[in-house]
């Protein structure tokens, strides 16, 4: 027979210095496991398919954003920012965007920031239609994950309409945003969001009430209000457990004061709890872009502040101040005042945060940005040990870990 | 001569098990594996498999069935360093061998004369089905445990725990079968199934006299045959493969063949034993209806309930999640043993009060 020493490995030591019994097994799922979306290990100690403990392991997407950004100019911290959280990039555009101008103690016009509402909320409907996908997926329910995955595109489809590409978007600048509404954008919006309704109504009547899927979802990964607020959950995640917070109401930015939302809330945070919260965000974002589109006020989509955009190519050769303008702009860039800042926005896994620190110059001294999924993945030992091995895959999946954001 | 030669028993049984399993169980399971992939692209709203082509020719992705055929034949046969080599290799086998025997004893059309479209019509019937489902858990728990893979270890266990008991579930609902018709034979079974209720209006059908072990029975077969929403010994989402996960080529293939093949035996077992197996119902109203349309018939009806029942295994598959482990087992233990009991008292009861 096959040597059993070699399946049922060695007495395991993990980092808490706990000694568990010869009868563990340690398996490793990941780098590369079905389960991970991005690329975590959890060195995962098993007592038949019990998990009595597991070691996180993260790091794998390491880009040195953080250092990276320091050494270039604001502008360019823009496109990076893309490959942060890169199921939702659009809002990690306006979340860094924001924070420069919070910096510069400015404001993008009112059009800007309706148009920032809508593809902020498209990106977030896209970043929960992902990760309840993937969810689903992984318990067995293939067709709702394509399903979704069919409603994402409708939405990519508009995000490329707006700003020329799905993922890599770059469409925020300091001030107001790269472009205008293309032509004809809001009647597509609207086509798209009636057809993301029909998907909706449809995955609900599949899965909501599915036995099978409420068996595997209830009460696994269950978290209780006082541990998640001590382990700094955010999102839907801190929604399930039961507390209302989220930063567009918490503390609203952009011109979200002005239109009409709730934030549902769960009870006891398990998995069921946390697909439920994120299935009514959807409905919610819908709601809020339906409004945003409403109140879509004329004007212009980008600041008129001297030194914050691009001069006109007629004042660049016409007048000197354009000259001179565009010169510095190209050379030394933009030059918010000296200071720092901390500037959150809900993304789609929770409080995404952008701390920076000026001197003044064109090089930003410290660029910081709290990732929201960072604490989820930390409470992942916390939620998993006393569950199965197969327990993993939604409490993991509705984790919703992003490698581009947790590691940068 | 010739024909001498072949109606020897010996040598009949072996050419209808070459005709049964190489022209009715093997292609069949073989074209299901293209179905599934078309039926639940269309369930997916997906396109499917379009891409093989011979000079322009997809035939609606039929070549995809020789163009894996053809890549597994080509792919390296490994084995895991550490691996136990004897056990390692014979394991795929076991489920196969498992799957295609389920076909011995099952008729696909009435008997003419002496010969008889089945390759036996032994006494004990279903108690040999029982015997050769017990024998395919060896496919599973061997590749695991010889794969020296943790995962495969995983699988192995998960799959021989649920097999074994689900087989218990398994034989319990099919004893109401055995007392309503009085015998484990499965002509007998079958036969008794040609009975009509009420003057000619309903057929005596297993799913009529026996519905609630219909159910038992399929939901069994189903995670006997480990598939979803049973698939919890795959796994694919959490122990990557399960058992198989190790396997690479013809081998891997042989465990995907064995799956197929043994979705055909569950459906057309079902078909035996639930919906009349071969007999067309109201065909006795037909007098003097020729022997060959009568056959032809019957094996037109046995092949579409079968292929239907194919269709609902994949239909379900890509419609609901999959249990967790524990909870396939506590479903069985907890919920079919105490209804499949159930069922076999009260069918008991009701034969003692009404003969």
């Amino acid at each position: 027979m096959t040597d059993m020493s070699a399946i049922q490995s060695q007495t395991d030591v993990n980092s808490s210095g706990e000694d568990f019994s010869a009868s563990v097994m340690s398996i490793e799922i990941g780098p590369a496991h079905p389960a991970m979306h991005g690329i975590v290990r959890f060195t995962t100690h098993l007592d038949g398919e019990l998990i009595v403990g597991m070691d996180p392991e993260i790091g794998y997407l390491h880009r040195g954003f953080e250092k990276e950004s320091e050494n270039s100019k604001w502008i360019q911290i823009i496109p990076y920012t893309d490959r942060l959280n890169y199921v939702s990039p659009l809002l990690n555009n306006i979340g860094f965007s924001m924070a420069v101008e919070k910096l510069y103690g400015i404001e993008a016009p009112r059009r800007a920031e309706f148009t920032r509402v809508i593809m902020g909320e498209i990106s977030r409907i896209t970043d929960h239609l992902t990760c309840l996908g993937a969810v689903a997926m992984e318990i067995g329910a293939f067709t709702f994950f394509l399903w979704f995955i069919k409603a994402r595109e409708y939405l990519w489809e508009l995000v490329e309409e707006m700003t020329g590409a799905r993922l890599t978007t770059n469409w925020t600048r300091f001030g107001g945003n790269a472009n205008d509404l293309p032509d004809g954008f809001l009647s597509d919006l609207a086509d798209r969001l009636v057809k993301l309704k029909d998907v909706m109504s449809e995955c609900d009547k599949l899965l909501t009430r599915n036995k099978i899927f409420i068996d595997r979802v209830k009460d696994v990964g269950s978290f209780s209000k006082e541990d998640a607020l001590s382990f700094g959950f955010t999102g839907p995640l801190l929604r399930a457990c039961g507390i209302p917070y989220d930063v567009r109401r918490a503390d609203p930015y952009s011109v979200y004061d002005e239109l009409d939302f709730e934030i549902p809330v769960g009870s006891v945070g398990d998995c069921f709890d946390r697909f439920l919260v994120r299935m009514e965000e959807i409905r919610q974002s819908i709601l809020i872009i339906e409004q945003a589109a409403d109140k879509m006020p004329e004007g212009p989509f980008m600041t008129d502040e001297r030194m914050m955009h691009y001069p006109d190519k007629k004042d660049v050769y016409g007048n000197i101040e354009g000259l001179i303008d565009h010169f510095k702009l190209v050379m030394e860039g933009h030059q918010p005042p000296a200071g720092e800042i901390y500037m959150p926005v809900e993304g789609g896994n929770g409080e995404m945060g952008f701390y920076l620190v000026s001197d003044g110059g064109g090089d930003p001294v410290r660029v910081r940005m709290r990732p929201p999924c960072f604490n989820l993945v930390a409470a992942m030992p916390a939620m998993t040990v006393g569950h199965y091995v197969a327990d993993i895959v939604p409490i993991f999946g509705s984790v919703n870990m992003i490698g581009g954001e947790l590691d940068r | 001569m010739l024909l001498e030669i072949i109606m020897i028993p010996a040598v009949l049984a072996i050419i209808k098990i070459m005709v049964i399993i190489l022209l009715f169980a093997m292609p069949l399971g073989t074209v299901l594996t293209l179905m599934e992939r078309k039926w639940s692209a269309m369930i997916q709203d997906r396109v499917g498999p379009n891409r093989a082509n011979i000079g322009g020719f997809t035939g609606h992705g039929v070549l995809h069935l020789a163009a894996d055929g053809l890549k597994s034949m080509f792919k390296e046969d490994t084995m895991p360093k550490g691996a136990d080599g004897f056990l390692y290799l014979i394991a795929p086998f076991f489920g196969l061998i498992a799957g295609v025997a389920t076909f011995a004893i099952i008729p696909l059309a009435g008997p003419i004369g002496n010969f008889t479209f089945q390759v036996t019509d032994i006494e004990p019937g279903l108690l040999f089905i029982f015997a050769i489902t017990s024998l395919s858990v060896y496919g599973a728990v061997l590749a695991g445990t010889s794969s020296n893979s943790k995962f495969a270890l995983l699988g192995g266990t998960r799959a021989s725990a649920q097999m074994i008991s689900y087989e218990v579930f398994m034989g319990l609902a099919l004893m109401g079968v055995f007392m309503v018709y009085g015998t484990t034979r499965v002509s007998g079974i079958v036969d008794g199934q040609n009975e009509y209720w009420f003057g000619n209006l309903i057929p005596m059908w297993g799913v009529f006299t026996q519905p609630l072990g219909f159910v038992l029975f399929f939901t069994a077969l189903i995670a006997e045959t480990k598939r979803a929403p049973f698939d919890a010994p795959e796994g694919e989402s959490e122990i990557v493969a399960g058992y198989f996960l190790e396997y690479s080529g013809m081998r891997w293939s042989a465990f995907m063949l064995a799956e197929y093949v043994a979705l055909v035996g569950v459906a057309s077992l079902i078909t035996t034993l639930f919906f009349g197996g071969y007999h067309v119902p109201w065909l006795h109203l037909w007098e003097n209806a020729p022997q060959w349309i009568v056959t032809i018939l019957q094996l037109l009806k046995f092949s579409i309930f079968t292929v239907f029942f194919c269709w609902f295994q994949i239909q379900l598959r890509w419609t609901v999640p999959k249990f967790r482990f524990d909870q396939t087992m506590a479903l069985g233990w907890k919920k079919l043993l105490p209804l499949s009991l159930a069922n076999m008292i009260v069918t008991a009861f009701v034969i003692l009060a009404f003969g």
